[in-house]
C-alpha cells in the first residue's frame, strides 16, 4: 500500500497559485527527491503535507488516513515528521534534550526517552555531542540534530527541507549517509533539495516542480534526461 | 569524553559536577537556616522582612512557570493573585467556609479563569499577549472596585480568630512557616515540572514553537497548562497575603504594579531557572524596603528612581539575571582553572 | 437624555479622541520603525504637560504659544532616550525590551515626583479657558483648541512621512530594516528620529492637555493604556490608522461612560481592546 498519496493538490495565496493540481505517490521505504527552480512551490507543497499550510483543494493521504488540512501537531502524530530550512533547534537545550522533545510524543518516561534519544543521535553521528548545547553546534551538526529530533516521533514519512544546502562535500556525504540509514529503517523520505549531487544518487524517485506544476516524476536517470526538466532549469539561468 | 553529560564548552559535566554538589550543600544549608530562622531572630519587623521575601519569591517561582519556562510573558498575574485573595476571603467571611478549603478553592477559580483568558489570548504573539494580560488584569480590577458584594473600593476585612483552624495569627511566626511552606511547595512543583516531559515541552514552546508543533506538541494545551498551574499558585500567594494582612482591597491585591513585581523577581533572579526567583526576591525586597526607609518617607519618589534604574539596568545588561551571571562567572572561572590539559577549555 | 447632551458628549468624545490619536501616532511611529512597544510613552506626555506648565508658571507664556518649544524639548528627550538606553536593546529579547521601557516608565515618574512633587498642578487663566458655542452646543475652548492642535500636528506628521526625504527614509526603515540599510539609509539615525518624533507627538499632546487637564507625575498612566488600544485598533505602524482609531476610541469611551457610568470607561475601552486583539489583531489598517 502506498504510504503517501498527494491528489490534485492546489494551494493559492491571494493571487498566486503556488501549487497547481499536483499528484504523486510515495511507497514505504523510498527516498523521493523534490526538485525544481526557485519559486516552483516546493516548500509550499511541503508545508501542506506537514500541516503548516492548508491546501486550497486536493487531498493528502497517509496510508489510509486523510491528513488534508490537519494542523502540524496532528500531522506529526499521524506519522509525518519534518525539518525546517533553518534548523530551529531548541537553543536552551542540549543535543540529547532536543531529541527527547520528539521522543515524548509516545512515551512520557524521561529515562526511556533519553536512551532512545541516544540511539538516534548515534544514527546521525552525534552521540559524542549529546550533552553539547544546541546553540553552540555548527550548521551541519544542527541539521543532523534536527533530523534525529524529527525521527524521535517515530514517523513513517520524513520531510527534509534543503538539509544539504551550504554544506561542504564531507558534510554532504555525512547527511547522505544519514538519509540512507533512515531509509533502511523503513522510513520514507521526501527531500527538497537544490544540491543535486547529493540527492540524485540516492533517490528512488524524483518529482520536479516548475511554476507550481509537476513537470516530471520518475527515476533520477529518466528525469535528468527529461527535456522539460532541462528547459526549466536552463530557462531559469 | 565518553559520557553524554561531558561536553566541551558547556557548563554541565565534571566542571559543574563539583559545582552541582556545591549547590546541593548550599541549598540544604539554607533550608536548615530557613526552618530555624524565627527561633533565632525574634524581632517581628525583621521576621516580616523575611516573610515578604518568601512571599515575593513564591510569586516569582509561580510566574516563572508560565513566563520563564514556557516563555509566555504575562504582565497581568495580579489578576489571579487578587482572584485568589478575594475568593478565599469571600468564602471565609461571607459563607463561613474554612480557609483550608477556601484557599484551594481560590486557586481553582484562578486556574479556571486563566484557562479562559489563555484560550482566547494564547494565539497572540509576544507583546500582544503581554498587553492582553495587562488589559485583563485592569478589567478585573475595575470589576472588583465596583462590586459591592466584594467590598468595592473599600475592601474586605478578615476577622482575627487566632488559630490554625482559621489561619489567622497575631504573631509573625506562623505566617513565616506558612509562607515558607508555600514557597517550598511551589518550588517542588516547579522542580517536578522541570524534570518531567512537561519541562522539556515548555522550553521547546519557548524556544521554537513551530518546531515544537512539528514534533506533535499541542501548543495551546501546554501553554494553558503552564498558565493554569502558574495562576493557581499565584492565587495561593494572594490568599496567604489576605490571611496575613487581614484586609484586602483592589489597590493592594489587583494592581498592575504587583504583576510587574512578580515578573521582575523572576527576571532579576534569572528567567527559567528554579532558584532565580529566590535571588530576585531577596534583592528586590531589600531594595524596596531599603529605599522606602531611606528615601520613601518624603514622598519624593527616590525609591521609585532606584527601583526603576535597577529594572532598566537588569533588562539591558543582565537579561539572564543573577543566576545567569553566576553561571557565566562559574563557567569562566572553571575554564581558566581547568586549563588546556583537559582539552575542555574554551 | 436630550439630543443636545448626546451631541455634546459626542463632540467631547471626538475632541479627546483627537488627543488620543496624537499620542498614539507617536507610539505607532516607534513601533512601526523598530518593533518596540514603548511602555514609557505616557511619560513623554507627562513631560510635555510639565513643560507647558513650567513655561507658563515661570515666564507667563501660555502653553499654546510654547508648544513648539515643548515639541523640540521632547524631541530631544526622545533622541537621548534612544541614544543612551534603547539603542542597547534593539536586538535583545522581547522580555528585555518590555522591561526596559517599563523601567523607564517608572524612572520618569520617579524623576517627576522628585523634582516637581506629587501635587496636582493646573494651568489657570490660559488664554484658552472657558467655553465657546459651536453649532449650538457648549464646547470647552481648551478642548477645542487641543483637538485642532492635535489634527494639525498629526497632519504635519503625515506630510512629513509622505512628502519629505527623511520621512520616506523612515517609512522605508519601517517597511524593511535590512533593505533600508542596504540602500544606504542610516538606520540608527532613523531609529533616533522615530523616538524623537514619537516623544514630540506625546509631548505636544501633553502641552495641549495642560491647558485643561490636571498635571501630576502619574498622569501618563491614564493615557498609556488607551494609547495601546488605539494603536492596536488602528494597526501597529499605521499613522492613519491611529488617527481613525483615536476618534473611534474617544467616541466609544465617552458613550460607554455615558451609558454605563464613568467608572466603567476604562473597562469598556479595555474590553474593546481585547475584542480587537482576538478578532482582528492586525487592527483596521495595520500590517498583520
Amino acid at each position: 500500500m502506498t504510504l503517501l498519496r498527494v491528489e490534485n493538490l492546489t494551494k493559492r495565496f491571494g493571487g498566486i497559485t503556488a501549487n497547481e493540481a499536483i499528484s504523486f505517490e510515495i511507497n514505504p521505504g523510498m527516498i523521493v527527491g523534490l526538485i525544481g527552480p526557485n519559486g516552483a512551490g516546493k516548500t509550499t507543497l511541503f508545508n501542506c503535507i506537514a500541516g503548516s499550510a492548508r491546501p486550497t483543494s486536493g487531498q493528502i493521504w497517509l496510508k489510509d488516513r486523510n491528513i488534508t488540512g490537519l494542523p502540524p501537531e496532528q500531522c506529526a502524530q499521524a506519522g509525518v515528521a519534518r525539518t525546517f530550512q533553518i534548523a530551529r533547534t531548541f537553543t536552551s537545550m542540549s543535543a540529547i534534550e532536543n531529541v527527547m522533545v520528539g521522543g515524548f510524543l509516545f512515551d512520557r518516561s524521561v529515562s526511556r526517552v533519553r536512551s532512545d534519544a541516544m540511539q538516534l543521535l548515534g544514527l546521525v553521528n552525534l552521540a559524542h555531542q549529546a550533552g553539547k548545547p544546541a546553540s553552540s553546534m555548527t550548521i551541519s551538526e544542527q541539521r543532523r540534530l534536527a533530523v534525529a529530533r524529527a525521527l524521535a516521533i517515530r514517523p513513517r514519512l520524513l520531510l527534509m527541507d534543503e538539509v544539504m544546502a551550504g554544506l561542504n562535500p564531507t558534510e554532504v556525504r555525512e547527511m547522505v549517509a544519514a538519509v540512507c540509514k533512515i531509509r533502511d529503517l523503513g522510513i520514507s523520505c521526501l527531500i527538497v533539495e537544490h544540491v543535486l549531487e547529493g540527492i540524485m544518487p540516492i533517490a528512488d524517485n524524483i518529482v520536479v516542480l516548475d511554476y507550481g506544476k509537476k513537470i516530471a516524476d520518475g527515476p533520477p536517470a529518466q528525469v535528468s534526461n527529461d527535456a522539460a526538466v532541462i528547459a526549466a532549469y536552463l530557462g531559469d539561468e | 569524553m565518553n559520557s553524554p553529560n561531558h561536553a566541551s564548552g558547556q557548563l554541565a559535566g565534571p566542571m559543574l559536577g563539583n559545582t552541582f554538589r556545591w549547590w546541593h550543600v548550599l541549598a540544604s544549608l539554607l533550608l536548615v537556616i530557613a526552618v530555624f530562622f524565627p527561633l533565632l531572630e525574634k524581632n517581628p519587623s525583621h521576621q516580616n522582612l523575611v516573610i515578604l521575601m518568601l512571599m515575593a519569591a513564591q510569586l516569582g517561582v509561580a510566574w516563572n512557570i508560565v513566563g520563564g519556562y514556557a516563555g509566555q510573558v504575562s504582565l497581568g498575574q495580579a489578576a489571579f493573585y487578587g482572584l485568589g485573595a478575594y475568593t478565599s476571603t469571600l468564602l471565609f467571611t461571607r459563607l463561613g467556609i474554612s480557609p483550608w478549603l477556601a484557599i484551594p478553592a481560590g486557586g481553582l477559580v484562578s486556574a479556571g479563569v486563566s484557562v479562559l483568558v489563555g484560550w482566547s489570548c494564547f494565539r497572540l504573539k509576544g507583546h500582544y499577549f503581554a498587553m492582553a494580560t495587562i488589559a485583563v488584569a485592569e478589567i478585573i480590577q475595575v470589576i472588583f472596585t465596583n462590586w459591592d458584594y466584594a467590598g468595592a473600593a473599600v475592601g474586605l476585612n478578615l476577622p482575627m480568630e487566632e488559630g490554625w483552624k482559621t489561619l489567622t495569627f497575631s504573631s509573625k511566626e506562623p505566617y513565616y512557616y506558612l509562607s515558607l511552606a508555600l514557597l517550598l511547595l511551589t518550588l517542588c512543583v516547579n522542580w517536578a515540572i522541570e524534570k518531567s516531559f512537561l519541562g522539556y515541552y515548555f522550553r521547546a514552546i519557548k524556544d521554537e514553537p513551530d518546531a515544537a508543533c512539528s514534533l506533535g506538541v499541542n501548543l495551546r494545551r501546554y501553554k494553558l497548562f503552564a498558565f493554569a498551574i502558574s495562576s493557581f499558585f499565584t492565587a495561593l500567594g494572594g490568599s496567604l497575603y489576605a490571611q496575613k494582612e487581614l484586609y484586602i482591597d483592589p489597590g493592594s491585591v489587583l494592581q498592575t504594579g504587583l504583576s510587574i513585581k512578580m515578573a521582575l523577581v523572576a527576571i532579576l533572579g534569572g528567567v527559567g531557572t528554579l532558584f532565580g526567583p529566590l535571588f530576585g526576591a531577596v534583592i528586590l525586597t531589600l531594595i524596596e524596603e531599603g529605599s522606602r526607609i531611606l528615601f520613601g518617607g518624603s514622598g519624593r519618589g527616590t525609591d521609585l528612581i532606584v527601583y526603576a534604574a535597577l529594572i532598566v539596568l537588569i533588562a539591558v545588561y543582565y537579561p539572564n539575571g543573577v543566576v545567569g551571571w553566576l553561571r557565566g562567572f562559574v563557567g569562566r572561572r572553571n575554564a581558566v582553572r581547568v586549563g588546556p590539559a583537559s582539552g575542555a577549555a574554551r | 437624555m436630550s439630543g443636545e447632551i448626546l451631541f455634546q458628549t459626542l463632540v467631547s468624545g471626538l475632541l479627546i479622541g483627537l488627543i488620543y490619536a496624537l499620542v498614539a501616532v507617536g507610539l505607532t511611529l516607534i513601533f512601526g520603525v523598530m518593533d518596540i512597544v514603548n511602555f514609557s510613552h505616557g511619560e513623554f506626555l507627562m513631560f510635555g504637560m510639565y513643560s507647558g506648565f513650567w513655561l507658563y508658571a515661570m515666564f507667563h507664556l501660555d502653553p499654546v504659544y510654547t508648544l513648539p518649544l515643548t515639541a523640540i524639548l521632547l524631541f530631544g528627550v526622545g533622541v537621548l532616550v534612544y541614544r543612551f538606553v534603547i539603542s542597547r536593546i534593539i536586538d535583545a529579547s522581547m522580555l528585555s525590551q518590555i522591561f526596559t521601557t517599563f523601567g523607564l516608565m517608572i524612572l520618569f515618574r520617579g524623576i517627576a515626583q522628585f523634582f516637581w512633587k506629587p501635587d496636582f498642578r493646573t494651568v489657570d487663566n490660559s488664554i484658552v479657558s472657558g467655553n465657546v458655542s459651536v453649532l449650538g452646543i457648549q464646547v470647552g475652548l481648551p478642548q477645542l483648541v487641543a483637538g485642532m492642535g492635535a489634527i494639525l500636528v498629526t497632519a504635519g506628521i503625515v506630510l512629513f512621512l509622505t512628502r519629505t526625504r527623511a520621512g520616506a527614509a523612515l517609512e522605508a526603515t519601517a517597511a524593511d530594516k535590512e533593505a533600508a540599510r542596504l540602500m544606504g539609509i542610516d538606520t540608527q539615525k532613523m531609529f533616533a528620529l522615530a523616538w524623537g518624533l514619537g516623544a514630540a507627538c506625546a509631548g505636544v499632546a501633553g502641552g495641549l492637555l495642560s491647558t485643561f487637564f490636571p498635571i501630576f507625575p502619574e498622569v501618563g498612566a491614564n493615557f498609556i493604556l488607551i494609547a495601546f488600544v488605539v494603536v492596536n485598533l488602528g494597526g501597529f505602524g499605521s499613522v492613519l490608522g491611529a488617527l481613525c482609531a483615536g476618534l473611534l476610541v474617544g467616541l466609544i469611551e465617552v458613550m460607554g461612560g455615558f451609558l454605563l457610568g464613568p467608572q466603567y470607561k476604562l473597562a469598556i475601552v479595555l474590553a474593546l481592546f481585547l475584542a480587537v486583539l482576538m478578532f482582528r489583531p492586525q487592527g483596521l489598517m495595520g500590517k498583520a
